[in-house]
C-alpha cells in the first residue's frame, strides 16, 4: 500500500507556498497581498518569518492584530526568533493593556504614544488602537493578522496608516459582526460589516491571493472532513500522516459512555457522546455534565500523545484540554459543573474567544443540542469549524440526539441580498457534513 | 430572547393578561407628537391610499387618494401631507437655546469649544407598526430627488413646491429611527412591547390591535381570548372588525369594498370626461364627488380605529413615569433634528441614494454605541430591566459583608478597599473581571478578585479622590446594598475615520464629485 507521504510532502508543498507569499510580499508590485490559511496551517509563523524578513530589507513595518493576546503572543514570537531586534509594542491606556511578560524582554519598547515609538522596524498593535493613531508619513508596510475576523470599517480606519500590505487570516472560521442591524449596506462593496478581505477584495479584485495549504495542527483524521466540509473550494491537507500521532490511556475504560467515547475519539480522532433526544434549556444540565464527566475522565485516565514532535509521549494534562460551545452562558455551566468535579485549570470557552487556539483534546457541546430551532447564529458555518478544528489528536462531540431532523425541519432561509457574495458551504451543509461523519463514531448513552 | 422575558410571556399566559417588562417608560414622548397612520395599495408598493395625520386625537386631518395609481392624485396627497407634517416641523426649528460643541478647528487641527443652537425641542412621529416606519422611509426615498417645476420645467411630473422637503424630512425620521433609543421616528407596537411581555409570540405582537388586547383586554374577557378576537373578528359581511394597522390593508375589504369603489369612481371620471355640455357635466361631477366622498369613507373607516388604538397605547404609555435617562437620549435627538435643520437651512443636497464608505461606518460605529448605551441605561433607570441582566448573570445585587481596607503598591499608596458583597446572584465573574456600580449617577469600577463562600470579593479601584484616605461616602460600607454590573455604563467614543475625500484604496479611494441623483425614472407601471 501506498502512503500518503510517498507522494505527497507536506513540508516542500507548504515551503513553497511560504516562498511564493514572501516573493509576492517583498518584490512583488502589489499593494496588497491576501493569504488564506485553513486551521493550523502554521499562520502564525508566516507573520513572524515576514515581519523579521520586512525588517531585514529595512522597510518601517506595522503589525495589526485584533486582540491583545494575539499581539502579546506576536511579540513573543518575535523576540523568540530574533531578541535583538528592537519592537514597539503601542498598547491601550488602560491598566494591565499588555502580557506582563514583554517586560522581560530588552528590546521590547511598550508604550501608549505611537510618537514614542517611532523609528522602530517593527510596532504592533490592535487595530482598535491603531485607529486613533495620526502620522504625517505612513508606514512602508503593514501586516495586518486575522484579516477574516477584522471588520471593514476597522479597516477604513486604519488603511491610511500604511502604503502597502499583507493580510493573512482564516477565511473559514467566524465573520465579525454588528450587534446592530446592517441591511441597509448590504450589497455594498464596502459594506462597514463585512469583513476586512470582502472589502479590500472587492475594490481591489487584482491582488495576488496565496493560500497555505497544510495543516500541520490538524491530524491525518481530522483534515480531510475539515477540508471537505468548511473548504471544499480550497483544500488542504494535514502535516502528518495515520499514524504519526497516538493518544493512549493507562487506565482502561470502564465501560461508561464517557470512556467509550474517549476510547472511540483516541482510536479514530472523533467521537460523538449521543445523549437522548429531547429539547432543552441552553445550559441542558444533563449534556453540561456530560461534558464535564467526559473531561474529569480525560484527565483521570492517564493519558498519554506521541506525535511528530517528540518520540516520547507527552502526558495529557489539563492545559491540553479545552471545551468549545456556543454561547458564554454555557461556558459558564460547564465550568460550575467542572468545578464541582475539581476540575479548574481546564479552558472552557466559546468559539468566538478559542478562534487561533490550539489543544490536544477538544470536548464540543454541539451548537444545536436539544434546540428545538436552528437560528442562522447556530448555523453559522464558522462557528462550526472553529469548535471542529482546535485539536491534534482527537475532538468529543456531546450532543442530543434529533440534530439531523432539525437541520431538515429548518432550512437555511436567510434573506437573499443582492449584491452580496454568496458564501459556500451553508451552515446547514457543512453542519450535515459533520454529522454524517461523527455518526460512524457515536456512542449512546443515557446518563 | 433572555430568560426574565420567557417568564414574563409564561406569567402572562397563565395570568391572561400582559405582564410589565418595564417599570419606568424607557423612550421619551413629546407633549404633542405627530401621529401618522397610513395606509398603502395592495400591489404596488409606496402608493399610499390614504392617512389620518395630525397632533389632535380628536381631530385627525384625513387625506386620501381615490385612485392611487394616479400620478397627479399622489403628488396631490404628498402635498397635503407637506402641509400637515412641514408646519409641525418647522414649529421646532424656530425656538433654541445656546449650547457648545467639539468642533476641530480647521486650521489648527485642534478641538475647541464652538457656541452653536440646539433646538429647545424636536417633533415626534408616531406611526402604529414597524411597517409604518419603513412607509415612511420609503415615502422619503420617493419624493426627496423629485424636482419641482421652480427647480426643473422640464421635469415631465414636476412635483408640488413643498414635497421634495417632505422627502428629505421624512428620510430623516426614518434614518434616525434606525439609531437605538432614538425617539424621532416611533412605532406604536414596538414602544408598548418593549414595556409590556404579552402571552402571544413576538411576531403576534406586531399586530396593534391584538397587542392592546393583551395589555389592557376589556371587561370580562382574558388577553388571549381579546387577541384572538381582534385578530379575526369579522362583520357579517366578512370584513374584519378592527382592521390591520397598516399600512397594508385586509385583502377582503380590497376586493370586496375597495375595488368596487374605485371602479366607480374611475367610471365617474371617465362620464365626466365625456360630458358633452354643461348640464350634464354638473350631473357627472355630482357622481365624482360622491364616488370619492364613498373612497373617503372607506379610508376613514380603516384608520380611524387604529388612530384610536395609536392614542389609547400613547395613555397607557404616559402612565409609566419617564426613565431617569431618558432625557438625555432625547437631547442626542434634538441634537440630530438641530443638525438636520441646518443642512437644509445652508441649501445642502438631499440625502444620497447609498452612504459613502467612511459615512456607512460612522453610521454603523454610532448606532453600535448607542445600543450598548442604550442597554446599559435601561438596566440602570429600571430595577425590573436590571433584574433580567442579573438573572443573565451579566450583573449582581446583594449586602456588604466586609470592607477591609488596603492599600495599592508604589510611591504614592492609594486606597484599593476589599469588598466582600453577600449576593443569592450568580454572575459570570472570571478572574479580574472589571464591575460597576452607579456611585452618583457615575460609574465607579471595581474587580473582581474572588469568592468568599456566597459572597464576591470585590476591590474597588476609583472614584475615591485623590488623597491617602478615600473622600467619604466614597466606598461602601457594610449593611450598604449594591448592585454591580459586568458591562460598561458609558461608552467611549470610536475612532476618527478619516473624511470622505481621504477614504483608502482598500474601500475604493474617495468618492469623487457625487453625482447628480436623478428621481426615479418613470416606467410603463408607474403611470396609470
Amino acid at each position: 500500500m501506498t502512503t500518503v507521504s510517498e507522494l505527497f510532502d507536506p513540508g516542500a508543498v507548504a515551503a513553497a507556498a511560504t516562498d511564493a507569499i514572501l516573493g509576492s510580499t517583498l518584490h512583488g508590485d502589489a499593494r496588497g497581498v491576501v493569504v488564506d490559511s485553513p486551521p493550523g496551517a502554521g499562520k502564525s509563523t508566516l507573520v513572524v518569518r515576514a515581519a523579521l524578513e520586512l525588517a531585514d530589507a529595512g522597510r518601517p513595518l506595522m503589525v495589526v492584530a485584533q486582540t491583545n493576546a494575539q499581539v502579546d503572543d506576536l511579540v513573543l514570537r518575535l523576540a523568540e526568533k530574533n531578541p535583538e531586534l528592537p519592537v514597539g509594542r503601542l498598547h491601550s491606556s488602560d491598566a494591565d493593556a499588555y502580557d506582563k511578560a514583554l517586560d522581560e524582554l530588552p528590546n521590547v519598547r511598550k508604550s501608549a504614544k505611537a510618537a514614542e515609538l517611532a523609528g522602530l522596524p517593527i510596532t504592533i498593535s490592535t487595530a482598535a488602537k491603531w485607529a486613533h493613531v495620526k502620522v504625517d508619513e505612513p508606514w512602508e508596510h503593514a501586516i495586518v493578522d486575522e484579516a477574516y475576523q477584522m471588520r471593514s470599517d476597522s479597516l477604513l480606519a486604519v488603511a491610511g496608516l500604511f502604503r502597502r500590505a499583507l493580510f493573512v487570516g482564516d477565511p473559514g472560521q467566524l465573520d465579525p459582526f454588528a450587534i446592530v442591524g446592517s441591511e441597509q449596506w448590504a450589497g455594498l462593496s464596502y459594506d462597514p460589516s463585512a469583513s476586512a478581505v470582502t472589502t479590500l477584495l472587492a475594490h481591489n479584485p487584482e491582488l495576488p491571493q496565496h493560500r497555505l495549504p497544510v495543516s500541520w495542527r490538524l491530524p491525518a483524521s481530522a483534515a480531510p472532513l475539515v477540508s471537505a466540509a468548511f473548504y471544499p473550494y480550497t483544500p488542504f491537507r494535514s502535516g502528518t500522516d495515520h499514524g504519526d500521532r497516538a493518544l493512549s490511556f493507562a487506565i482502561p475504560s470502564d465501560g461508561s459512555g464517557p470512556d467509550r467515547v474517549i476510547d472511540e475519539a483516541a482510536e479514530s480522532g472523533w467521537g460523538l457522546l449521543e445523549l437522548p433526544a429531547r429539547h432543552t434549556p441552553r445550559t441542558d444540565p444533563e449534556a453540561v455534565r456530560a461534558v464535564a464527566t467526559v473531561v474529569r475522565r480525560l484527565l483521570d485516565r492517564g493519558g498519554a500523545a506521541t506525535s511528530e514532535r517528540s518520540p516520547d509521549p507527552s502526558p495529557l494534562t489539563a492545559d491540553r484540554v479545552a471545551v468549545g460551545t456556543a454561547h458564554r452562558d454555557q461556558a459558564a455551566a460547564i465550568r460550575a459543573a467542572l468545578a464541582d468535579l475539581g476540575v479548574t485549570d481546564v479552558t472552557v470557552d466559546t468559539a468566538n474567544r478559542l478562534q487561533g487556539r490550539e489543544y490536544d483534546v477538544t470536548v464540543v457541546l454541539h451548537p444545536l443540542s436539544g434546540r428545538p430551532d436552528a437560528t442562522a447564529f447556530h448555523l453559522e458555518t464558522g462557528r462550526l469549524c472553529v469548535l471542529a478544528s482546535r485539536h491534534r489528536h482527537a475532538c468529543i462531540v456531546v450532543c442530543r440526539a434529533g440534530v439531523g431532523d432539525l437541520l431538515d425541519d429548518y432550512p437555511s432561509t436567510e434573506p437573499v441580498q443582492l449584491g452580496t457574495v454568496v458564501k459556500f458551504p451553508d451552515g446547514w451543509e457543512a453542519n450535515h457534513a459533520v454529522l454524517a461523519h461523527l455518526a460512524e463514531h457515536r456512542v449512546v448513552w443515557q446518563p | 430572547m433572555s430568560l426574565i422575558s420567557t417568564l414574563a410571556r409564561l406569567e402572562a399566559v397563565s395570568t391572561g393578561r400582559a405582564q410589565p417588562a418595564a417599570t419606568v417608560r424607557h423612550r421619551h414622548l413629546a407633549g404633542r407628537p405627530l401621529v401618522f397612520v397610513p395606509l398603502t395599495t395592495a400591489g404596488e408598493a409606496g402608493a399610499p391610499l390614504g392617512a389620518l395625520v395630525g397632533t389632535d386625537r380628536d381631530a385627525p386631518r384625513l387625506l386620501v387618494v381615490p385612485q392611487p395609481r394616479d400620478r397627479d392624485l399622489r403628488f396631490q396627497f404628498l402635498a397635503e401631507l407637506a402641509d400637515v407634517v412641514l408646519p409641525y416641523v418647522d414649529s421646532y426649528a424656530e425656538a433654541v437655546e445656546a449650547a457648545e460643541r467639539n468642533e476641530t478647528d480647521p486650521e489648527t487641527g485642534k478641538r475647541v469649544k464652538v457656541e452653536v443652537e440646539l433646538c429647545a425641542d424636536a417633533p415626534q412621529l408616531i406611526v402604529p407598526s414597524r411597517a409604518g416606519i419603513d412607509f415612511v422611509r420609503l415615502l422619503g426615498r420617493s419624493m426627496r430627488f423629485r424636482r419641482t417645476a421652480e427647480q426643473d420645467p422640464e421635469a415631465p411630473h414636476p412635483a408640488p413646491p413643498r414635497v421634495p422637503l417632505l422627502g428629505r424630512w421624512l428620510t430623516h425620521f426614518g434614518e434616525r429611527a434606525r439609531v437605538p433609543g432614538s425617539a424621532l421616528l416611533l412605532a406604536a407596537t414596538e414602544l408598548l412591547s418593549r414595556h409590556w411581555a404579552t402571552g402571544q409570540s413576538t411576531l403576534e405582537d406586531q399586530h396593534l390591535g391584538a397587542l392592546l388586547a393583551w395589555i389592557d383586554p376589556p371587561a370580562g374577557m382574558t388577553g388571549a381570548e381579546a387577541a384572538h378576537a381582534a385578530e379575526l373578528a369579522r362583520d357579517a359581511k366578512g370584513q374584519l372588525l378592527h382592521p390591520p394597522a397598516g399600512p397594508a390593508t385586509d385583502p377582503a375589504f380590497d376586493n370586496k369594498l375597495l375595488a368596487p369603489a374605485l371602479e366607480r369612481y374611475d367610471r365617474a371620471r371617465t362620464a365626466l370626461a365625456a360630458a358633452e355640455d354643461g348640464l350634464e357635466a354638473d350631473e357627472r361631477l355630482g357622481e365624482l364627488t360622491a364616488a370619492e366622498r364613498a373612497i373617503r369613507d372607506l379610508v376613514e373607516s380603516r384608520t380611524r380605529p387604529t388612530w384610536d388604538a395609536v392614542w389609547r397605547g400613547l395613555d397607557l404609555l404616559r402612565e409609566l413615569p419617564e426613565g431617569a435617562r431618558v432625557e438625555e437620549r432625547w437631547t442626542r435627538d434634538r441634537w440630530s433634528f438641530t443638525s438636520h435643520r441646518d443642512r437644509i437651512t445652508a441649501g445642502e443636497p438631499p440625502q444620497p441614494r447609498r452612504d459613502d464608505a467612511v459615512t456607512a461606518a460612522n453610521k454603523l460605529a454610532t448606532r453600535e454605541r448607542e445600543q450598548a448605551r442604550l442597554e446599559a441605561q435601561e438596566a440602570l433607570d429600571d430595577p425590573l430591566v436590571m433584574a433580567g441582566r442579573r438573572l443573565s448573570g451579566e450583573a449582581f445585587a446583594g449586602e456588604v459583608t466586609d470592607v477591609v481596607m488596603t492599600y495599592s503598591e508604589g510611591k504614592r499608596p492609594s486606597p484599593r478597599p476589599l469588598v466582600t458583597l453577600r449576593t443569592d446572584d450568580r454572575p459570570h465573574l472570571g478572574e479580574r473581571v472589571k464591575v460597576y456600580r452607579s456611585l452618583g449617577g457615575k460609574p465607579q469600577s471595581a474587580e473582581f478578585v474572588g469568592h468568599d463562600g456566597d459572597g464576591v470579593v470585590l476591590r474597588i479601584l476609583d472614584k475615591m479622590g485623590r488623597g491617602k484616605e478615600p473622600e467619604p461616602g466614597s466606598v461602601p460600607e457594610k449593611g450598604d446594598r449594591l448592585c454591580f454590573t459586568l458591562f460598561e455604563h458609558e461608552q467611549r467614543g470610536g475612532a476618527k475615520l478619516p473624511d470622505p475625500e481621504n477614504t483608502p484604496w482598500t474601500h475604493g479611494g474617495p468618492p469623487g464629485e457625487a453625482p447628480h441623483e436623478a428621481a426615479d425614472p418613470l416606467t410603463a407601471e408607474d403611470v396609470l
